[in-house]
């Protein structure tokens, strides 16, 4: 579908929009990014950092791209349904005629996004979503973000090799994604001999537990270590608190988690309650390389000194930067079969490390930083201890579940 | 069944008579929004999925009508019987793999329908806020049922793999929705219209009566626990349609259409257009929806504070809701001209 | 073992108990089906945060004086709002106070941002007391004496103060408390700022257990609606024993049962209020 047009004839709803669109003036150049995240959901502020890390992306960058300009087109899909982004993925590209579309906070977003963009043949690039097969879902999409088995399954291999972890109990709140990081965690811990104690769902993610009974369960079982996944924001900074509380740290048991429970955005609300706490995640605000200290420079400039990137504005910053790779190498003229294969093999040395795009799985292949809560400085942030270089998803490679059979269940 | 029938109706006149005539008489009018609602995707083709959105609230909605302004019933938990329907659909097809449409339809009609027959049984039993606190723990135990049973339903990363056959062996389910908004459109209609018959029957007219005086009603003879059941098994039925159509227009659902915000939404959707007169539902999930849409262009993070507003306006100003202050301003204006 | 569980299972109950208390009176007292009960919680989570944060006022009196603006607060809320649909159909209730609700959910968001805040705790509040030969964290158990001090307080003055009197009059008939020279509609303002009022000790009570969000207004709904429907409306003893067997079985569930479905923990609600429908202590 060509979009090149300066200026849709907006009327009737786009109607003469859809006919007419032919090129009318050819520049400067447009192309149309529709981007389509929960800003009224719950977690309206990372999704905002997101969006803001995707302008930054463009106010840096938009130089190299010559004459052609993009456009952003915000959507909200409001709660994670999957019904609401796929009627506005339909819609931008149908009403809207965008070329690309940057979504999929939720896993549930995508997944129903997933037909919709195959049958319309335009290029969908995940922001977050995280379930490791959705990319089997259809060749128009690929991940810049991470699937829940890249960050779980090393951490796995990484408690028994390095940290010693003999006895492991893993407590998770019960839905999709944390069931995903229980399996992964599980799979990637008895790949390396291991045998967990326990495994505790934690209450369903529509509301912060009291985590004191989980938390004693823990305790009460004197594992070495305790594997956890909550989402992060209100669950982690709840669960900081009982942690503290119930003084786990003293206990001997180690801590670990995903990146989530160590996003630098909250460790100052945390204090010393996290203090010591470990995570396996792709990226920390406090990774030494000049390229993420450029990026934080950038954007501690442009949103202040008191504003912390993490992984999540990562993905969104990265999401551009894919963006911008496509618009490049096209020169513009965005065919999503030539855009797919553009970005396939794509090398980029991203604020996190280097990445690159998987050809086969068109998923990201990245570091997987083990991170520790330190006080530094006179505030609280991350010590890298290990780097787990160029992890790809594990759960394709092991040909897992829905990771090996999605492909065959969707047209 | 008969008996109440002939203690409700006063008058004496069929049913089909209280339809072509009298208080709950077909007007003229009453084609206009119809023929409007197939002259909007021809009109804005592009507006076809918004459109089918709007259908299927506004089905959804007027089942709420039957049993909140006809019987007086008021639920916090509707979404449960939206839910089984939309699970229905959605695991007949991606489950068993049958893709024919209305068949599926149909089952999601009747699964909900005995969903409600059953619950409803116990539910009516109890009044004002005993049965909303039932409603609200009933719906969120079907919403954590589930949850748990990830493996059947998907759970929160949606049920994948619904695959719809040509609606009637001849429409392929397009992108751009319109055999979508064409399908929720017909199958609207034709609730709307049997509802709208059965408005002028005895049977609904005792269910006003029940509303407004249930002692009286039941000194009339009237089996009120039967007759309520009768309305909250047709209500949970078309909730049920509802939701398989939403199953169907998607291709995908998640546990989401169980939670409370559905429950709550469609709630305010009928207060906003008006309680027990069928084109409230309508009128009111148009409005709700319309107005959530283009609050959340204009500033996403906010869309919240205006649908408040309304809420607390409507509920404050107009208590029959948009189409209620409509006939208030005409009657003042007859009063005058008078 | 056993009596820790127990004692985070008092520790929860006592906030379920503050949370709902409020709600029992004023719905019994008015007839008022007040969704909005969370709002006014969460509102006092969020005065106590500033105050405490930002104005560095000492915990304990910061917590009064939430308590004690979101009382005065809810006033003119009760007398321009509230006391317009206390003769209305409970659909006009729940829908306005669903509205109300959602309004303070944008205020806070456009106020605070839509992610978690948290209060400093003092030092005191901050560590552990020892009992019964083991250490339990010290602001659980400022908690459980709060949650005892309001039992305490609100029976006093319900059964022994003319106050207390009247409403539990009004509450049994409104017609006959008026005819007997009772000023209903002062007496509703005085207990409506109070239920806010309590309900705004559970908002901040609740802050460093759970978190603070926007959502907070409707995340704990189903739960204080349960515990307010399962101790009967308008009795301060039927809510405690709702919050202690909802609380303490709750927890406990979540320590031995974990992998329990939610469905599972809702069943026996669902039965309790099937077989009570006024409550476990109510009037049949």
């Amino acid at each position: 579908m060509n979009a090149n047009s300066k200026r849709s004839i907006n009327l009737l709803c786009g109607m003469a929009a859809f006919l007419l669109c032919a090129p009318l003036l050819a520049q400067p150049l447009t192309v149309k990014v529709g981007v389509v995240l929960p800003f009224s959901g719950p977690g309206g502020d990372t999704v905002e950092r997101e969006e803001q890390a995707m302008r930054l992306y463009m106010k840096l960058h938009g130089k190299e791209l010559g004459g052609t300009r993009i456009e952003l087109i915000k959507r909200d899909s409001k709660e994670p349904s999957g019904a609401t982004t796929r009627e506005l993925v339909r819609e931008l590209i149908f009403r809207d005629n965008v070329d690309i579309l940057l979504a999929g906070q939720f896993s549930p977003d995508a997944i129903a996004a997933a037909p919709v963009v195959t049958q319309a043949k335009k290029l969908l690039i995940l922001v977050n979503a995280q379930a490791s097969f959705i990319t089997n879902l259809s060749p128009y999409i690929v991940r810049v973000s991470a699937a829940s088995w890249q960050i779980a399954y090393p951490m796995g291999r990484y408690a028994i090799e390095k940290p010693g972890c003999k006895k492991t109990v893993v407590g998770y709140i019960d839905y999709a994604p944390g069931r995903d990081v229980l399996a992964a965690f599980k799979s990637g811990y008895e790949k390396a001999g291991g045998t967990l104690a326990d495994a505790i769902p934690m209450g369903g993610p529509t509301g912060v537990p009291d985590f004191t009974p989980y938390l004693r369960r823990i305790r009460d079982q004197s594992p070495d270590c305790m594997y956890i996944f909550t989402p992060g924001g209100p669950f982690t900074l709840a669960l900081a608190r009982t942690y503290h509380e119930l003084r786990m740290a003293e206990t001997g048991v180690k801590f670990l988690g995903t990146g989530d429970a160590t996003q630098d955005s909250i460790l100052a609300q945390y204090g010393e309650q996290a203090l010591g706490w470990m995570s396996g995640g792709q990226y920390t605000a406090d990774l030494d390389t000049p390229e993420n200290k450029k990026f934080v420079a950038a954007w501690q400039a442009e949103y202040g000194k008191d504003s912390v990137p993490d992984y999540f504005t990562v993905h969104g910053y990265d999401a551009m930067a894919a963006v911008f790779h496509v618009v490049k190498t096209l020169n513009g003229k965005i065919d999503a079969d030539k855009a797919v294969a553009a970005l396939k093999g794509w090398k980029h040395n991203s604020p996190r490390g280097p990445i690159w795009i998987d050809p086969a799985t068109r998923d990201v292949v990245q570091n997987i930083y083990v991170q520790k809560v330190v006080k530094m400085n006179g505030r609280y942030g991350i010590e890298v201890l290990d780097t787990i270089p160029a992890v790809r998803d594990p759960c394709k490679e092991l040909a897992i579940g829905q990771c090996a059979t999605a492909a065959s269940k969707t047209k | 069944m008969e008996r109440s029938e002939r203690g409700a109706d006063t008058s004496g006149v069929s049913a089909a008579e209280r339809f072509l005539k009298g208080r709950d008489g077909l007007r003229a009018i009453e084609a206009l929004p119809w023929l409007a609602a197939i002259a909007f995707p021809i009109a804005f083709p592009d507006c076809a999925l918004l459109g089918t959105h709007v259908l299927i609230m506004m089905l959804f909605a007027l089942s709420l009508d039957v049993i909140v302004g006809y019987a007086g019933i008021v639920t916090l938990g509707h979404a449960a019987y939206f839910g089984v329907g939309a699970y229905t659909a959605g695991l007949v097809s991606a489950r068993l793999g049958w893709s024919e449409p209305i068949s599926g339809l149909l089952a999601a009609g009747i699964a909900a329908g005995a969903f409600g027959l059953v619950t409803g049984s116990v539910l009516l039993r109890y009044q004002h806020l005993a049965l909303i606190m039932l409603t609200l723990v009933l719906s969120t135990m079907v919403f954590e049922l589930a949850n748990a049973w990830a493996d059947l339903t998907g759970g929160w990363d949606g049920l994948m793999g619904i695959q719809l056959g040509p609606l009637l062996g001849l429409f392929e389910w397009d992108l751009r929705g319109l055999t979508s908004y064409g399908y929720a459109l017909t199958v609207l209609m034709a609730s709307f219209w049997w509802l709208r018959f059965l408005s002028a029957s005895p049977f609904m007219q005792g269910l006003r009566g029940i509303r407004e005086n249930r002692a009286r009603m039941r000194a009339i003879g009237t089996p009120i626990t039967f007759h309520l059941l009768i309305a909250f098994t047709l209500s949970a039925t078309l909730a049920g349609v509802a939701g398989a159509l939403f199953a169907q227009a998607n291709a995908f659902i998640t546990i989401e259409v169980l939670g409370f915000e559905r429950s709550a939404a469609v709630l305010t959707m009928l207060l906003l257009g008006g309680v027990g007169r069928l084109y409230g539902a309508l009128a009111g999930a148009l409005v709700f929806i319309v107005a959530a849409d283009w609050l959340a262009k204009m500033s996403p993070i906010y869309w919240e504070f205006g649908v408040g507003l309304l809420l607390v306006l409507v509920v404050l100003l107009y208590p029959n809701g948009l189409l209620g202050a409509i006939e208030r301003v005409r009657a003042q204006c007859r009063r005058r001209s008078a | 073992m056993a009596l820790s569980i127990f004692f985070d299972g008092i520790a929860y109950a006592m906030i379920l108990f503050v949370l709902a208390v409020g709600l029992s009176i004023t719905m019994g007292l008015m007839g008022v089906i007040n969704l909005a009960h969370g709002a006014f919680a969460m509102a006092g989570g969020y005065l106590a945060v500033v105050l405490i944060n930002r104005l560095a006022v000492p915990f304990v009196p910061a917590l009064l004086l939430a308590v004690a603006l979101v009382a005065v607060l809810s006033v003119p809320f009760e007398r321009m709002l509230y006391a317009a649909i206390y003769g209305r159909g409970e659909l006009d209730q729940v829908l306005m106070t669903i509205g109300l609700t959602l309004m303070s959910m944008a205020v806070a968001t456009y106020l605070f941002g839509p992610g978690p805040v948290t209060l400093k705790l003092p030092g005191a509040l901050d560590g552990t007391v020892p009992a019964f030969g083991r250490e339990f964290p010290s602001y659980r158990a400022f908690i459980v004496g709060v949650g005892a001090a309001v039992f305490a307080a609100l029976w006093f003055s319900f059964e022994r103060t003319v106050l207390g009197a009247k409403i539990r009059a009004a509450v049994d008939n409104r017609a006959m408390a008026e005819a007997a020279g009772i000023n209903t509609a002062r007496l509703f303002t005085l207990t409506f700022a109070l239920g806010c009022g309590l309900a705004a000790l559970g908002g901040a009570l609740a802050v460093n257990v759970v978190g603070l969000t926007p959502r907070f207004a409707i995340q704990y709904l189903v739960v204080v609606l349960a515990v307010v429907a399962v101790g009967g409306l308008g009795t301060i003893g039927g809510t405690m024993a709702a919050a202690l067997v909802i609380g303490v079985a709750d927890v406990a569930a979540r320590y031995f049962f974990p992998g329990a479905s939610a469905f599972l923990i809702y069943a026996p609600l669902l039965l309790v209020m099937l077989l009570r429908p006024r409550g476990l202590l109510g009037k049949v």
